[in-house]
């Protein structure tokens, strides 16, 4: 018997009952960009860079099951302009210094904008006062890249069994917060073994004395791109 | 006897550090090849003081005291593409850490309260551009055309935007020539 397909770009992708259209684009070979969606996780549906046309609507793909016969759009100049704006929000609303960032090279934020030739912000930056946590002996966490894709949320949640992170506040209020009553990453149970410590897709959670162990240049987005690496086969090495 | 005019080209360096100059440099002997297509006007490589009517402006560096701005629209004003060169002038770059920072305490905290100085005072000299209270990137003061980051922006890179500039394309630098870093 043979599956149903969905029309994504006009190529047909095949699916399961059920199945969401970015992770049937994946199986299938195809690129849908995202930044919160992975794959040990169920969709959160945030970032909204996975954001697709389905008969004239915007959706996010990493939420959206598929249908037979569905016409998606992704990889076309307006979706991957509307994709471009949101990565343009994202880097105003924190402190994106990629020259000064441990995680330049590693940062899916920053291979994302690669992939999308985001070339400049354009926005007015707001420039937020967000202190770094420099207390744990292992990992250091800087708040100030933090674009609440609740990964490390859910790893240390669902994963570690600690529920070390939690996102509090709304809207432009919304912010990372550490579960300890002095606020400190000292004062958890968090160790860098944590499926937590390894999660994060910016540069807010960085483990000590190994931030410069691989050159700038010779690092994981260096090589390849974003939607290479980000694909099923190659899922991990990242 | 009818050459194409040579396109004017002027370079500054606003709150930078002078790496992206450098990595204009690092073009290499391509220089010669840009040297036939353009001459230089207000530049830290010819020292002309002002920009007069130009073609290309590349602004290195953001935008951290009021001389910066008046150079900025200077610039503006005269060039007609207006490109920001490198991380500092796309978004503040390392000058624009200090952004979190209130100016004077700032101020205070660097000439009034460390000591060793031999006068406590904050330079006050009116040749000296005020401090704004924030850096920012210039595309918040002024329109700019094109962007091209990097910190720096490899020679390549460099090379590879002015080359598509001046035979009239639009400017193209993507992967893997796209760098933040």
């Amino acid at each position: 018997m043979s599956r149903p397909t969905f029309l994504l770009d006009g190529q047909p992708v095949a699916f399961d009952d059920g199945q969401m259209i970015l992770d049937a684009a994946r199986a299938a070979g195809r690129y849908i960009p995202h930044l919160c969606w992975h794959p040990d996780f169920p969709p959160h549906g945030s970032c909204k860079l996975c954001v697709v046309k389905v008969a004239g609507r915007h959706v996010s793909a990493c939420a959206t099951p598929a249908r037979a016969g569905a016409e998606v759009e992704s990889d076309t100049p307006e979706i991957n302009a509307e994709r471009r704006t949101l990565l343009q929000l994202l880097f105003v609303e924190g402190n994106h210094f990629c020259p000064a960032c441990e995680k330049s090279g590693n940062c899916q934020l920053q291979a994302m904008a690669y992939d999308l030739e985001m070339t400049t912000p354009r926005f007015r930056h707001f420039y937020p006062d967000r202190p770094v946590d420099a207390s744990h002996p292992e990992v250091l966490l800087d708040f100030n890249r933090c674009i609440y894709c609740e990964l490390c949320v859910r790893a240390s949640r669902e994963q570690d069994g600690k529920s070390v992170f939690a996102l509090t506040g709304r809207g432009i209020h919304k912010h990372l917060v550490v579960n300890a009553e002095s606020g400190r990453l000292a004062d958890t149970d968090f160790s860098a073994a944590d499926k937590a410590a390894d999660i994060c897709p910016v540069g807010v959670i960085l483990k000590k004395r190994v931030g410069f162990a691989v050159p700038i240049g010779e690092r994981t987005y260096d090589r390849a791109p974003l939607h290479e690496l980000a694909m099923p086969k190659t899922e991990g090495k990242g | 006897m009818n050459a194409p005019r040579k396109l004017r080209i002027a370079t500054v360096s606003l709150a930078g550090c002078f790496g992206c100059h450098m990595s204009l440099l690092d073009i290499d002997e391509q220089v010669f090849a840009l040297l036939e297509r353009v001459e230089f006007d207000r530049s830290p490589l010819t020292d002309i003081k002002h920009c007069g009517p130009c073609d290309i402006g590349l602004v290195e560096g953001g935008v951290c005291n009021s001389e910066n701005v008046h150079v900025l629209r200077e610039f503006r004003a005269e060039c007609k593409t207006l490109v920001a060169l490198g991380a500092c002038a796309v978004n503040g770059g390392l000058p624009a850490q200090r952004n979190h920072i209130d100016v004077g305490r700032c101020l205070s905290a660097v000439f009034q309260s460390r000591p060793g100085m031999d006068t406590a005072e904050v330079p006050d000299d009116p040749e000296l551009p005020l401090p704004l209270d924030k850096v920012h990137p210039i595309h918040e003061v002024v329109r700019v055309d094109y962007f091209l980051p990097g910190c720096p922006p490899s020679g390549e890179a460099i090379w590879q935007f002015l080359s598509d500039l001046l035979a009239g394309r639009t400017p193209r630098v993507a992967s893997p020539l796209l760098h933040f870093d």
